[in-house]
């Protein structure tokens, strides 16, 4: 029971994330490895205006996600439009993406280092435990999840029932039959792209309430997000919370019951079966 | 059951989600026959073709090359029992050189050369086509025609059992049409099976023995040109009922 | 196999004139230069294996570390065993082995779900190997003590580097090569022609994998203690990718002109600023997309069919007068 707990916990922070990264790959069809920078740079901002202003984390998400929302936007505008309007297709467009936000990354991680070091960070905020069904967590935890959710309940309402987010949808199926119906793609793929980074900011916020972080801790969050994208299905937002519960439950189910240094090991495995055998994700509709 | 059929399609059907882009189609092509499939634009031939060379698997229905089952297996595998194509849109190979575009499809096909022996082939092959003294050019400076022309270099260079041409001849204006469909005739004659999808009616009724005739994935006419041309269901299919 | 060209045998000589020149700095200098020119063999072999699969496939390849680790292990654990070359036969075996499980799991699909796959692969063969050596063992280290010194190590990497321009070359002109660059090109048309399109890359990335699993395995005796964290050190994997993209990936020697530069500036900030490094790979990345695409390599060979066509409209011009 404990386990499954755990593992939605888990898996709610990892849907954001991953939610995040599939509109910058979906729509954008940007492969953000700088993504998980996103996240830890959030994960430093909460910290800072709790510890120097005592903001709670969760309403400091008000002043992270429009932050991170400009800070891609910009990127989108200035570092990735170019490699956009340059590649003859999309092959090229990935690759020179996947380099270009690589390097996004070491810089990124980069001035954090500079600016904070290696060290490890965490506080203390709603760390009383809370009683469920016979076992005790975290109130921190309980609360980041309820976030994670509505976040999520949101953002799956905003894409499904308001025409902007139907425009985003257009163009994650078609950017080019998008743009003959006068959807803007350039406009949309900008927008989901700052979006996408805002959301995994808001996790990244969340995430510092009861996870202890650090300044390298970047690569390995993108890594998990990327592969619960592909998992779920590129582009699906459905699919990619679906994949990110399955893979928290799935982590926190190996780390208790087989051996905690085998995480990764059993991330992967899921990995390779999901390429083996359904390389177009649990509800994608094309194969790759 | 015939013997002498390169080509046997029994029952070909490919369905893509909800849509049926191929219907239920059989025909059969013997030795030496050049058979021309026709129909209006979004009929299924280019499916059709695709299914026989393996870049699309039938959903149901098989695929014979002499009398062996090729339906469903890999392209490459395809090739190498013996079937050559030419595509839609011309793909010839930009890195390479005009002759080594047709080594390539000397080297790993139905009938396997290599070094002299491969450029030896290559240099006949580019005569034949009419691109002679042109081996050591870059892609690049062909013409549309002259692409095409390298591209039937190719599709021969593995001396394959059966020819898929695809719309070969679109494009071209009158005279290179004319050369275009002797040189299809020389092909024909030399006795090599060939499977042409085309919309060039002259080239259909010059060169064809028989067509098949396909409208909305399905086929609706099969036999000699003439007679297939003149059945009132055809002419609907081209040119819809009231100007029939 | 084509007979080799005249240009083709004047490269060889060059070649082997260079290493042979190489292999001579050890009489003069076993110290600062040794290290650095050690660190240059090193990353020469390294990115070389690696632009075999990835300059004609254009799949980036981030498993570098993963089959250099391999390499290592099988010396550190075999040490005290067997003897030193079949050790190195097998972590070459050994990456080969991992090599064409990776390939034939991501080869088929498109090259970003490999770029990831390979992305964490270091991580995870790490992992488990820590694991299983904190599971089975009392130690998470290996000690490796052999007779060997720098400039042996050099020599060595300066033989490997030797095989893998003869193989790669061998490749080049093979059936193999030759199917790899109709990939290349245009895959459908690969697969037309009758190539078997997954099968090569998956022989070629084994390739690859052997050379950079035995170069891990030559340089085990360099660490003297073997731990999962330093042979499976992810930078192997991103430094590999830079210095051959800023080479360029188009011909066998390209990576050298990526090498040479990267390893210099690299070994200065990493004395000078240490905490810089991750932004001197960031920057790297980022020019490399903007500034560099085809790599230096590249640039020169526009340089060169640039100044072509400029010397041909001046004697066009002088002609005219």
């Amino acid at each position: 029971m404990e386990i499954l707990i755990n593992g939605v916990v888990l898996g709610g922070t990892y849907a954001l994330i991953a939610v995040g990264l599939t509109l910058q790959y979906g729509v954008a069809r940007i492969m953000n490895l700088a993504n998980g920078e996103n996240l830890v740079l959030a994960c430093f901002g909460a910290f800072w205006l709790f510890s120097a202003f005592a903001i709670n984390p969760i309403l400091a998400i008000a002043l992270i996600a429009p932050a991170a929302f400009a800070l891609n936007w910009a990127i989108y505008r200035h570092a990735l439009q170019p490699l956009v309007r340059r590649a003859k297709n999309r092959g090229q467009l990935e690759v020179d993406s996947i380099l270009a936000t690589f390097g996004l990354m070491f810089i990124l991680q980069g001035v954090m280092l500079l600016g904070f070091g290696g060290a490890y960070f965490n506080y203390s905020f709603l760390s009383e435990p809370v009683a469920i069904l016979g076992a005790n967590y975290g109130l921190n935890r309980i609360v980041a999840l309820g976030a994670a959710l509505a976040i999520c309940g949101s953002l799956y309402a905003f894409l499904n029932f308001t025409r902007p987010g139907t425009a985003i949808r257009a163009v994650a199926v078609n950017p080019q039959a998008a743009g003959l119906v006068a959807i803007d793609v350039a406009k949309a793929s900008a927008f989901a792209f700052a979006l996408g980074g805002a959301l995994t900011a808001a996790s990244g916020a969340l995430l510092s309430t009861f996870y202890t972080f650090n300044a390298a801790m970047g690569v390995v969050f993108t890594m998990k997000a990327l592969i619960i994208v592909i998992m779920g299905g590129v582009g699906d937002v459905r699919g990619a919370i679906v994949a990110a519960l399955l893979l928290g439950l799935a982590e926190t189910a190996v780390a208790a019951l087989v051996d905690p240094g085998l995480t990764l090991a059993a991330t992967y495995l899921l990995f390779v079966l999901v390429l083996l055998f359904r390389p177009q994700g649990i509800f994608g509709r094309h194969a790759a | 059951m015939s013997k002498g059929n390169i080509l046997t399609v029994d029952g070909a059907t490919k369905t893509f989600g909800g849509l049926v882009a191929v219907r239920d189609v059989s025909f059969e092509v013997a030795e030496g026959e050049l058979l021309g499939l026709i129909g209006p634009n979004g009929s299924g031939k280019t499916t059709m073709m695709n299914l026989i060379s393996g870049a699309l698997k039938p959903s149901a229905g098989t695929i014979r090359l002499d009398g062996r089952v090729i339906s469903g297996r890999p392209a490459h595998e395809i090739a190498r029992r013996g079937v050559a194509r030419t595509f839609q849109l011309v793909r010839v190979l930009p890195g390479l050189s005009v002759r080594d575009n047709v080594v390539a499809g000397a080297v790993f096909g139905h009938s396997r050369h290599w070094g002299k022996d491969a450029e030896t082939l290559a240099e006949t092959l580019l005569e034949q086509v009419g691109l002679e003294g042109r081996g050591s050019a870059p892609v690049s400076t062909l013409t549309y025609i002259d692409q095409k022309r390298l591209e039937l270099a190719r599709a021969l260079a593995c001396n394959p059992r059966l020819l898929l041409l695809d719309e070969w001849l679109a494009g071209l204006n009158p005279s290179e049409l004319r050369i275009g469909m002797a040189l299809i005739r020389d092909l024909r004659n030399e006795g090599r099976t060939i499977v042409m999808v085309e919309h060039v009616m002259d080239a259909i009724r010059s060169l064809c023995d028989r067509c098949v005739v396909m409208s909305s994935g399905s086929k609706i006419a099969e036999g000699e040109v003439r007679a297939v041309l003149s059945q009132p269901g055809v002419i609907e299919a081209y040119l819809g009922v009231e100007d029939a | 196999m084509i007979r080799p060209t005249q240009s083709e045998w004047k490269l060889a000589g060059l070649a082997i004139l260079g290493l042979g020149t190489a292999a001579l700095l050890p009489v003069v200098d076993e110290g600062y230069y040794l290290s650095i020119a050690l660190n240059m063999a090193l990353y020469a072999v390294l990115c070389t294996a690696w632009t075999l699969f990835s300059g004609p496939t254009h799949y980036i390849s981030l498993a570098t570390a993963a089959f250099f680790g391999i390499g290592t292990y099988a010396v550190a654990l075999g040490i005290d065993a067997l003897p030193f070359p079949v050790l190195v036969g097998l972590g070459a075996l050994g990456a080969a082995l991992l090599a064409g499980l990776v390939g034939a799991a991501t080869l088929r699909l498109s090259g970003v779900y490999f770029v990831i796959f390979t992305l964490g692969l270091a991580e995870l063969v790490r992992q488990l190997v820590t694991w299983a050596q904190t599971s089975f063992t009392t130690s998470v280290g290996l000690y490796v003590f052999t007779d060997f010194t720098e400039k042996h190590i050099f020599w060595m990497l300066l033989a490997l580097a030797g095989a893998v321009y003869l193989i790669g070359w061998a490749v080049n002109r093979s059936r193999l090569g030759f199917a790899m660059r109709i990939i290349g090109n245009d895959e459908t048309v690969a697969r037309h022609v009758g190539i078997n399109t997954a099968r090569a890359k998956v022989a070629l990335f084994m390739l690859s994998g052997a050379f950079i699993g035995a170069t891990g395995a030559v340089l085990a005796p360099r660490f003297a203690y073997v731990e999962p964290t330093s042979a499976f050190n992810p930078m192997i994997s991103f430094q590999v990718v830079i210095m051959a993209l800023l080479g360029g990936t188009g011909r066998l020697w390209a990576p050298l002109l990526g090498v040479i530069p990267f390893t210099i500036l690299f070994d200065w900030v990493t004395a000078r600023f240490p905490n810089h490094t991750s932004l001197v790979i960031g920057f790297a990345f980022m020019a490399i997309v903007y500034l560099v695409p085809r790599g230096v390599s590249g640039l020169l060979a526009d340089i060169r069919r640039l100044s072509g066509r400029l010397r041909i409209a001046f004697a066009e011009g002088a002609g005219r007068r």
